[in-house]
């Protein structure tokens, strides 16, 4: 290349060297958040094409609302996710919180408060469990999360009796599901704790040298180490910070069913790694935004009720979500494949 | 002679040994480096060159020997330590993050927080200002060339990326900057940007530590050479004195180095010269 090309101006050259593809690949890279966005406007569009009735608010309002827990849930396996972790004990660690807050409440007889705060502490505690797990015996977040998701689920059956707790259940535990009326729109009190917790999230990352170290620690740990990073206390940072969101989603749980059950959120564990990946967050760590993560668990939720209001059945609800998981993950790969 | 004397070296080292099992990585390296100038470590694999470099940078702590900075004795336990020493090191790896921008890259580990409440209170970054410095400090080392300072790293060539991780180390780098093969992925126009950028830390008066197993490149920027073989330091050569050819039969063993008492007392007094 001689120095005359080299004085060109980048954006110049940027216009005239590349194919739209590759332009493509760059905003892509750039903006990871972008597909995401781009396939729930798409699947909005088609799917309030088939039945109108997808586009009342009412409806709209029930889809966000059924959203609240897994997007809960997936701001918390996001950022497991970006420090390249999974965490496969969300749900079980969530409704293990659950059953705690309402069972300290209702079996105790603690007050509301103190049993919501025992719950958060639980909660944060058994993301603790997971991440001592990782980091001081070294084992695959995987495997840790594989064997404490049947702990957890074993330890709330035999706390529960396998009983739901529905009564005695105090009002600041059913508080999120106080309805919340914005223009047209019918939501919940859990509705927005949930988009506060993205709200949060998304300025941590953003804005703290700990958001920016985690994003060091799962795309280059070595590297991160070398810059003086403390890459274990990172990590463990981030599954306690997890399992304080899981016990937080537990709250927006309780509100949502009206009572503690040991059953309920059965798919949440997959469904919010689902939301997850959909919403641009490479599995490989390093990558991603914790909003893509509220597009992905809304796209997932705008697919089952679209496709339910479109008389579809269930099962090719499900069908479609996975080709969703598996497109995610190919558009991945290709983004993540720069060109240097 | 006696005017190396009176010069004091800003790194030293005696005797280190570093082993790693039953490989011995360095079996008593000595090690001195004195102002302004660069210095090439050369040897061949399995010498001991990023044994030592990686003792001298606090990525590795040395089984025995000692080190001093300004004639005080240190102990580096972690990379930090030696930061703290104001020894900055480019790893071969760059040990840059490919997926955060330049800025964040540079300032990583040591972020700059906002003034007031919300850096104290809400450890805020303030990213205005790490971006204004970082994007000054690259101008200074005449890397003018990126397209935007908030580019994600892995989205430059491997002379940008080298760029941005030798203008990290200079920019925290007060006594000495390591550079551990550096043009060892490296075109030929990028290869001749990073041997410009080492001359003019040098002639902005950082000492530089060139770990290289290129010898062209090595006599094109060293000052002096410390030649390593089966970790130890078999001699210290000036390219003024020396021929590459030769400096490669010390290397590999074909020169006789027990005679280092003449070329060692050759390149004290070159070191002395400068």
């Amino acid at each position: 290349m001689t120095e005359a090309q080299a004085a060109i101006d980048p954006a110049e050259r940027f216009l005239h060297e590349t194919t739209p593809l590759q332009r493509v690949h760059y905003i892509l890279h750039r903006y990871p958040a972008i597909s995401p966005a781009v396939v729930l406007v798409l699947a909005g569009l088609v799917l309030g094409a088939v039945n109108t009735r997808f586009f009342l608010p009412a409806n709209l309002s029930l889809v966000v609302q059924q959203v609240a827990v897994v997007g809960g849930l997936a701001v918390g396996q996001t950022l497991i996710i970006l420090t390249a972790g999974i965490d496969l004990s969300v749900g079980a660690i969530m409704i293990f919180s659950a059953i705690v807050m309402a069972a300290s409440a209702s079996t105790y007889g603690l007050p509301g408060p103190i049993a919501l705060l025992i719950g958060l502490v639980v909660g944060t505690l058994a993301g603790g469990i997971n991440g001592l797990l990782v980091t001081r015996l070294r084992l695959p977040p995987f495997i840790v999360t594989l064997g404490t998701l049947n702990i957890f689920t074993a330890l709330t059956l035999l706390y529960s009796g396998g009983q739901s707790i529905q009564k005695g259940i105090p009002d600041i535990l059913l508080w999120t599901g106080t309805d919340v009326t914005i223009g047209p729109f019918k939501l919940t009190t859990g509705v927005l704790l949930m988009v506060l917790m993205y709200a949060v999230a998304t300025w941590v990352l953003r804005n703290t040298a700990w958001g920016r170290h985690l994003y060091a620690v799962g795309d280059d740990p070595e590297a991160a180490r070398l810059a003086g990073i403390a890459v274990t206390r990172i990590l463990l940072s981030a599954y306690l910070v997890a399992g304080f969101i899981f016990a937080l989603t537990a709250w927006i749980l309780i509100g949502r069913i009206g009572a503690a059950s040991p059953n309920a959120a059965a798919d949440a564990n997959l469904d919010s790694i689902t939301a997850v990946v959909i919403g641009g967050t490479s599995l490989f760590g390093g990558r991603g935004l914790i909003f893509g993560s509220l597009l992905g668990a809304l796209i997932v939720g705008v697919f089952r009720n679209g496709l339910a209001l479109a008389g579809v059945d269930v099962l090719y609800q499900t069908l479609v979500v996975g080709v969703l998981v598996i497109v995610a993950v190919a558009i991945d790969q290709w983004i993540r494949r720069v060109r240097a | 002679m006696t005017a190396a004397v009176q010069v004091r070296p800003i790194i030293e080292a005696r005797g280190l040994v570093k082993t790693f099992g039953r490989v011995v990585g360095l079996d008593g390296a000595d090690f001195e480096l004195y102002p302004g100038e660069v210095l090439a470590v050369i040897g061949d694999n399995g010498a001991g060159k990023s044994t030592l470099v990686k003792c001298l940078s606090g990525a590795m702590v040395p089984d025995a020997g000692e080190m001093l900075v300004h004639g005080e004795p240190v102990v580096f336990r972690r990379p930090q330590d030696a930061r703290a020493a104001g020894i900055e090191t480019v790893y071969q790896s760059l040990a840059v993050v490919p997926a955060l921008d330049i800025a964040s890259n540079m300032f990583l580990g040591r972020e700059i927080r906002r003034s007031g409440p919300l850096g104290s209170i809400f450890r805020m970054l303030d990213h205005g200002q790490m971006r204004a410095k970082a994007r000054q400090q690259l101008q200074d080392l005449g890397i003018g060339t990126l397209q935007s300072i908030t580019q994600a790293v892995e989205t430059l060539s491997g002379g940008q990326r080298q760029a941005v991780a030798v203008a990290r180390a200079a920019a925290f780098g007060s006594q000495v900057i390591i550079l551990d093969e550096p043009t060892a992925a490296l075109g030929v126009r990028e290869t001749a940007q990073v041997l410009k950028l080492i001359r003019d830390l040098r002639d902005r008066g950082l000492p530089v530590i060139l770990i290289s197993h290129n010898m062209p490149n090595v006599f094109e920027v060293a000052d002096r050479i410390h030649v390593q073989r089966l970790g130890r330091r078999v001699a210290v050569i000036s390219p003024s004195t020396h021929t590459p050819s030769e400096a490669v039969a010390i290397m590999t063993g074909a020169l006789d180095a027990t005679s280092p008492p003449a070329v060692t007392s050759t390149a004290a007094t070159s070191a002395a010269v400068h």
